[in-house]
């Protein structure tokens, strides 16, 4: 550990990996569920790849948790090990798939942050954070240009995925406002220059879903309610039923391998 | 639903290689979205550097029908394969 690392207290250190983490963890997981039952078989493989992206990612920032926490935990019992209280993610990113549309909406509100994410954490004064991010950015990138472009497709499609895209936006709207609002472990993380303050990333996420949703002719919800919760551990009934598909087998069989 | 989409037939021109070649097809219902699928389906394995994408139905084919007349009358034309000169030691490997 160099003095920079030292500078910021672990524990809090520990925690924003795992939000980084169990973001990417959760998500990848919903949409790995699309596997096989997608509307296409080109979409289907397309949502397959976005999911190993972002499975990928979890196994870098749960990786580096298990390091800065320095118990012995490695990613895989971080991921296959913790109940739902312990879970660090947004309450979005658990949010039922709903229909192919939902999950599209999701993935764009999400990609959008996340991408701006991404580039401030490369400037992050923790290396291990900033290298993460640069190779994740790039997968984002393409995340965001594909969601972003499909949201625009159907939302300024035919009727019905007009009507189906608004409802999902309306729908996912109350869960956006968690990922900019800020607790002491963000305040210590900004203050030690190794993430942004999640306010700071509001602006310009407001640009890009405005200016996306006006192309797909859908209306940005202006009620400023938000959900939250997600980020201190305290979730939807949703994770439990994720968390029971997605550990099963390490619960039911510890230390199986395969 | 995809039945509605047209076929594209997919190029890649892979890490070495100087030409694109043909990989397969899929459909989209446009050009864009045919690169976005490729991109997807053809180079999960860091297949490529670039992609080209044509509608199926704009490639003009030779029938199957006209493989005798097209192709037979060059199996006997040995004289059109260089294979009657000696190549000196010194050029080695061509």
């Amino acid at each position: 550990m160099g003095a920079l690392e030292a500078s910021v207290d672990r524990a809090s250190l520990f925690e924003f990996a795992l939000r980084m983490g169990d973001n990417t963890l959760i998500l990848g997981h919903r949409v790995s569920e699309w596997c096989g039952h997608s509307p296409v078989l080109e979409e289907d493989i397309a949502l397959a790849n976005t999911a190993l992206d972002l499975i990928g990612q979890t196994q870098m920032w749960l990786g580096l948790g298990g390091e800065i926490e320095g118990k012995g935990r490695t990613a895989d019992s971080l991921a296959y090990l913790r109940d739902a209280a312990a879970f660090r993610n947004l309450l979005l990113v658990e949010r039922p798939n709903g229909d192919f549309g939902q999950t599209l909406m999701r993935q764009f509100l999400f990609d959008a942050w996340h991408l701006d994410m991404l580039k401030a954490l490369e400037r992050s004064a923790d290396s291990r954070v900033a290298e993460i991010a640069a190779k994740a950015g790039r997968e984002v990138a393409y995340h965001l240009e594909r969601s972003s472009d499909l949201v625009i497709r159907l939302g300024d499609g035919t009727d019905e995925s007009h009507r189906r895209m608004q409802a999902a936006l309306d729908d996912l709207w109350p869960y956006t406002g968690e990922m900019f609002l800020a607790d002491a472990v963000d305040a210590a993380m900004a203050e030690a220059g190794i993430a942004p303050d999640p306010a700071s990333l509001k602006p310009h996420w407001q640009a890009v879903i405005g200016e996306v949703m006006g192309e797909a002719t859908l209306t940005v919800p202006d009620s400023g309610y938000s959900h939250k919760g997600g980020k201190r551990g305290v979730h939807t009934e949703h994770l439990g039923y994720i968390l029971a598909d997605l550990q099963f087998l390490q619960r039911a069989y510890p230390g199986a391998k395969w | 639903m995809s039945s509605q989409w047209p076929l594209w037939e997919i190029f890649i021109r892979g890490q070495h290689g100087l030409n694109h070649r043909h990989v397969g097809s899929l459909h989209a219902p446009d050009a864009e979205m045919a690169i976005r699928n490729a991109r997807d389906v053809y180079t999960r394995r860091n297949e490529g550097v670039s992609i080209w994408v044509v509608k199926s139905a704009d490639i003009t084919a030779s029938s199957p029908s006209d493989k005798g007349p097209l192709f037979e009358p060059s199996n006997s034309k040995v004289y059109r394969h260089p294979t009657f000169f000696d190549i000196p030691e010194e050029v080695g490997h061509m």
